[in-house]
């Protein structure tokens, strides 16, 4: 990589954070240049919130430095948080004040005068796309409602680094499609987005580039096609009835045969060339004393990669 | 000393320090607000010492007015108790605990406000409220018949007196919010309020109170903020009562803001 530090939206080396006895992030190094959006892929309590809270100035790291938007986090807290929007995971939203209060208070602590912060009210009011319950209280909000309050109040002040913590956990598809193409069409304009999430569908959709972290590390780190094909181009699933124990060894006898897995009931293989594994597979497992009820082919998904590097799943995927 | 500026975004960045007044007013102004959005949360502070005035009027006038010097006015003696049992552990901590469990704390730790802001902001805001509740309880002791020796101005400094105590008080319900962010601790912070206002002249003037407890009053502040508070009622511009009752201010807020401001930095070293 060519950058220098300040060339780069997000630059943090060997970030550690420490509760009491408890290591969460155990040494993250992380480069995300300006425009990009970055997936920060793992499965609850991996590190994502705790590293996430440390590049937003919320906690300082035990280990490490971190630079958000050119400026360190530690020492200069006060020239990210003005550069930075940041909607954490849950809401944080006050459920007492209406969302119209809340989003001007925000605009008010960004030292915004009045004429500014009533003309980005406006253009967040479509954004939230609540219409007049801008004016309700926010308890009475529905989740969906509430995590787009929460991502206005986030870009009140125009941002050029976003954070969004988790920004589709516990949304219905629609609301998660709205989130979407709102974070696209927020890169487009330029800002740089920093995305955790559990969903490998979401990574897979917005991310430019993917870091897998699991038990506080960085695992793998790429854009999600090449961590893809990182572990063969192709995948079979089976699905049998009966005790698949047998079936990885007689497998992984075969040429194109690269991994096999077995979850429950399905065996999942790693393949070279999908088109040209199924019959031999087929043929394989059924000298194994188990029966096929299903087959498929399909391309390696982030879970695949996951699994393949850590042994685990993501929990809370898309299956 | 600012780094060099990063490679400029393109984009437009709307934000800039806004300046201690306004984070203090912004902050301020939405805790008044959501506090007149549920009065029932401030009601009883003014509710119970209306209350103990009447019930301790009532019983007590006679009893004590036949044996003290002619003039003497229970009411008037009574009136300061019950402007410091309303103005005494009113705070907006419960509230703040609300923020800190429902992260809208975090939310305004991530705009550029000053940290100090989030905690003055909340006093400034408590300091006004406990100035409204004393209007109440002052017009009831009016209405009852209870004059100023000092005039309108005796007033004014009964109210400022009152408020400023208020004030150095909350201190300890919100280093307690701070500390725990727990919702009980916050709650039974209010027994603090218990010693304080009850171990001191509350009932009887010093020279009748017994050997332990007068003892408890000579070092409990709230006795001198009732002397004062009373002498404005009672005597005139009596102003060793007043100096004794702002060095209790003093005294008191010496130790309760920076248990308070400690907190703050506590909470947010741990994040």
């Amino acid at each position: 990589m060519t950058e220098t530090l300040t060339d780069l939206a997000i630059k943090a080396d060997g970030l550690v954070r420490r509760f009491g006895d408890k290591v969460a992030v155990a040494g993250v190094d992380l480069k995300v240049a300006p425009g990009e959006i970055y997936g920060f892929l793992g499965p609850n309590g991996a590190g994502k919130s705790t590293t996430v809270r440390m590049l937003v100035t919320l906690i300082a790291p035990s280990e490490g430095r971190a630079e958000v938007a050119g400026y360190d986090v530690v020492t200069q807290p006060g020239q990210v948080r003005l550069r930075i929007g940041v909607a954490l995971q849950d809401a944080a939203l006050d459920p007492k004040q209406t969302g119209r209060e809340l989003l001007d208070l925000q605009g008010r602590l960004y030292g915004m005068a009045e004429s500014v912060r009533r003309t980005r009210l406006e253009q967040l009011a479509e954004l939230v796309d609540i219409g007049d319950a801008l004016d309700d209280r926010i308890a009475t909000y529905s989740g969906g409602m509430k995590r787009r309050l929460d991502l206005a109040a986030a870009l009140i002040h125009e941002p050029s680094v976003l954070f969004l913590d988790e920004p589709t956990t516990g949304l219905d598809p629609l609301s998660r499609q709205m989130v979407w193409e709102e974070v696209r069409r927020l890169n487009a304009q330029g800002v740089t987005i920093f995305l955790t999430t559990q969903y490998l569908e979401e990574a897979d959709e917005l991310a430019n580039r993917v870091g897998i972290i699991a038990d506080g590390r960085l695992v793998a780190e790429g854009p999600p096609e090449v961590l893809k094909r990182s572990i063969g181009s192709d995948v079979v699933l089976v699905k049998v009835v009966g005790d698949p124990a047998a079936v990885p060894d007689a497998l992984r006898a075969l040429p194109d045969v690269e991994r096999v897995d077995v979850r429950g009931d399905t065996v999942v293989i790693s393949v070279t060339d999908g088109a040209k594994a199924v019959s031999p597979v087929a043929v394989a497992i059924d000298g194994c004393g188990v029966t096929v009820a299903n087959l498929s082919l399909r391309t390696p998904t982030l879970d695949d990669v996951f699994l393949e590097l850590t042994g685990g799943h993501l929990q809370g995927e898309d299956r | 000393m600012t780094a060099a500026a990063p490679t400029a975004p393109t984009h437009t960045n709307l934000a800039r320090p806004g300046g201690l007044l306004t984070d203090l007013r912004s902050v301020a102004l939405r805790a008044l607000r959501l506090t007149m959005r549920e009065p029932e949360a401030v009601l009883p502070a003014l509710i119970i010492p209306l209350f103990f005035f009447v019930v301790n009027v009532g019983a007590l006038q006679q009893f004590v007015e036949a044996s003290a010097p002619p003039g003497f006015s229970y009411k008037a003696f009574q009136l300061p108790l019950a402007i410091i049992t309303a103005v005494t552990g009113v705070s907006r901590a419960s509230s703040l605990v609300v923020d800190i469990q429902d992260g809208y704390f975090d939310r305004l730790l991530l705009t550029p406000i000053r940290r100090i802001s989030l905690l003055l902001g909340l006093m400034v805001a408590d300091f006004v409220l406990v100035v409204v509740l004393t209007i109440p309880v002052l017009i009831l002791g009016f209405v009852l018949g209870v004059r100023f020796e000092t005039g309108p101005l005796g007033v004014l400094v009964f109210i400022l007196l009152s408020g400023f105590w208020g004030l150095v008080f909350t201190g300890f319900p919100y280093a307690i919010a701070l500390k725990t962010g727990n919702p009980a601790a916050v709650n039974s912070s209010f027994l603090l309020f218990f010693p304080f206002v009850f171990l001191t002249t509350a009932f009887l003037p010093k020279e009748a109170l017994t050997g332990w407890l007068a003892a408890i009053a000579t070092v409990n502040p709230v006795t001198y903020m009732l002397a004062a508070l009373r002498s404005l009622i009672l005597v005139g511009w009596d102003w060793t009562a007043i100096g004794q009752s702002v060095v209790a201010i003093a005294v008191m807020g010496a130790v309760s803001m920076p248990l308070a401001f400690a907190a703050l930095r506590g909470r947010l070293k741990r994040g």
